[in-house]
């Protein structure tokens, strides 16, 4: 029965080729744990894509409840802590998630630091996964403020304030940042925006061309 | 692959009609134990991502992600902390040399300079050698930037209040009747400005449990007492009698 769906899907839209080119490459002796224990620091690159669904797929429930004004933001993530019906464990996955995805990435980047993997013919893809660091950062620094609890608008001046020493862009930086002059109603609307919208899709992007450049090269081999 | 004359297509579509077999490549000759990635490896990868996400699960159930107060812009003793993994460059910001006036060392040209050279890697360090011990500046700067990293976030992390900090975001569930006509005088005045929305002080002292009769509390709403100023309450004797017996009443 599935076969025979594939099959009349295939007739129409030839997708063999689509789904071997996802389904074969290799994977090649020296980074299987499974024939060298020590070759588990090929799974942190992995891990961050995981804890990226996670967050995901929780952030995207996370959504359902929370109002992002002033006055409701707050009331809302109290709600769905202690009221909601495992409200508690899906924002807990989307908290310690944020901070697991700094700690994998960062570990994965130093792998591809310290083997050297980065160079020719890797440069782009390295800067490729710099540039998904920065995206998480921005990620974690505009989650903070969500909540809009004491230490989120607190934490969120100070960086506002920090970018805002910088030379020539800075004011047009915090007047970007937090949308005015002061720290409020609109300043969680565009944290708010570019936590789930804009940052996301750059993420989404930067994400696709790190794998597709990672399936044209391979990886890289052993030291 | 077909090309040219003969070339047959489904329908009027571009879908070329000729079919091609849907198996997996075979490895048994690629080097080493090459294996194949759909399905065996990711099966394992499976494996591997349960186990972790057991631990993740146990991590959320064991530690409830926090919550501090809802945000009060307006208290301006509040000592912010960003999240851990900005800790270093929130503590790197108050050494000497990169704040006050030097605060661009700390702002922009070291992380700028960190940033941009680990953006840049490829560039410089351009020899085709990727053992770590035969590129020493490089692994060098790495480590150097890993131990700073780690000992400024410790710094911070010892240096900071804890208790003081775990005090001053907790969620107060509030006591007070607001629906008090002298919380309507409390609201009125300039009083919220420094005891608070919910008496519990902010930069003058809390005013829940003072122990003060009315009266005491009238002559200091007039003449005011230590950084007080005198006549904070502007109003008449009634509204006064009915804010001070409000506040007496208030118990911890």
């Amino acid at each position: 029965m599935l076969q025979k769906v594939y099959d009349w899907v295939d007739e129409r839209l030839d997708i063999t080729p689509l789904w071997r080119d996802v389904a074969d490459h290799e994977v090649p002796e020296h980074v299987n744990p499974a024939h060298h224990f020590s070759a588990f620091v090929y799974c942190f690159g992995g891990l961050t894509f995981f804890i990226t669904v996670i967050q995901i797929l929780s952030g995207m429930f996370l959504a359902m409840y929370y109002a992002p004004d002033i006055v409701n933001a707050w009331e809302s993530v109290y709600y769905l802590q202690n009221q909601v019906a495992f409200g508690v464990i899906v924002r807990g996955m989307h908290h310690w998630g944020a901070s697991l995805v700094i700690v994998m990435m960062f570990l994965h980047t130093l792998r591809v630091f310290f083997q050297g993997a980065y160079k020719k013919p890797r440069e782009l893809n390295w800067v490729v996964g710099v540039l998904i660091f920065g995206v998480m950062l921005g990620l974690g620094f505009t989650g903070y403020l969500l909540p809009w609890d004491m230490k989120a608008v607190f934490a969120t001046k100070v960086g506002i304030q920090i970018a805002e020493t910088i030379p020539v862009i800075g004011p047009i930086a915090k007047t970007f940042l937090s949308s005015g002059e002061i720290i409020g109603a609109q300043t969680l609307t565009r944290f708010f925006a570019i936590h789930v919208f804009f940052l996301p899709a750059a993420l989404l992007a930067l994400m696709g061309a790190h794998f597709i450049m990672i399936r044209k090269q391979g990886i890289s081999g052993p030291l | 692959m077909h090309r040219g004359k003969g070339m047959k297509f489904v329908g009027d579509s571009r879908v070329p009609a000729e079919r091609k077999p849907n198996v997996p490549k075979d490895y048994s000759e690629y080097p080493g134990k090459t294996e194949a990635f759909w399905p065996n490896f990711l099966l394992k990868e499976w494996m591997v991502g349960a186990v972790f996400l057991i631990g993740y699960l146990i991590l959320t159930v064991s530690h409830e992600s926090p919550l501090e107060r809802k945000a009060d812009p307006t208290d301006a003793g509040y000592i912010p902390l960003p999240d851990w993994y900005f800790l270093f460059l929130y503590q790197l910001l108050k050494y000497k040399y990169a704040a006050g006036d030097y605060v661009l060392i700390g702002t922009i040209v070291i992380p700028g300079l960190a940033f941009g050279a680990l953006l840049l890697a490829p560039w410089l360090d351009r020899s085709p050698e990727r053992r770590p011990s035969r590129r020493p500046v490089a692994t060098g700067l790495m480590l150097l930037a890993l131990i700073s990293i780690t000992y400024l976030t410790w710094e911070s992390v010892v240096t900071h209040d804890w208790n003081k900090a775990a005090q001053q975001g907790k969620i107060i569930t509030s006591k007070v009747d607001k629906k008090d006509p002298g919380y309507e005088i409390f609201k009125g005045q300039s009083c919220i400005g420094c005891h608070g929305s919910e008496l519990s002080g902010g930069s003058g002292p809390s005013l829940i449990g003072t122990g003060l009769k009315p009266e005491e509390i009238m002559k200091i709403a007039r003449k005011g007492r230590g950084a007080m100023p005198a006549n904070a309450f502007k109003g008449n004797d009634a509204d006064l009698k009915k804010l001070a017996t409000f506040i007496s009443k208030q118990k911890k």
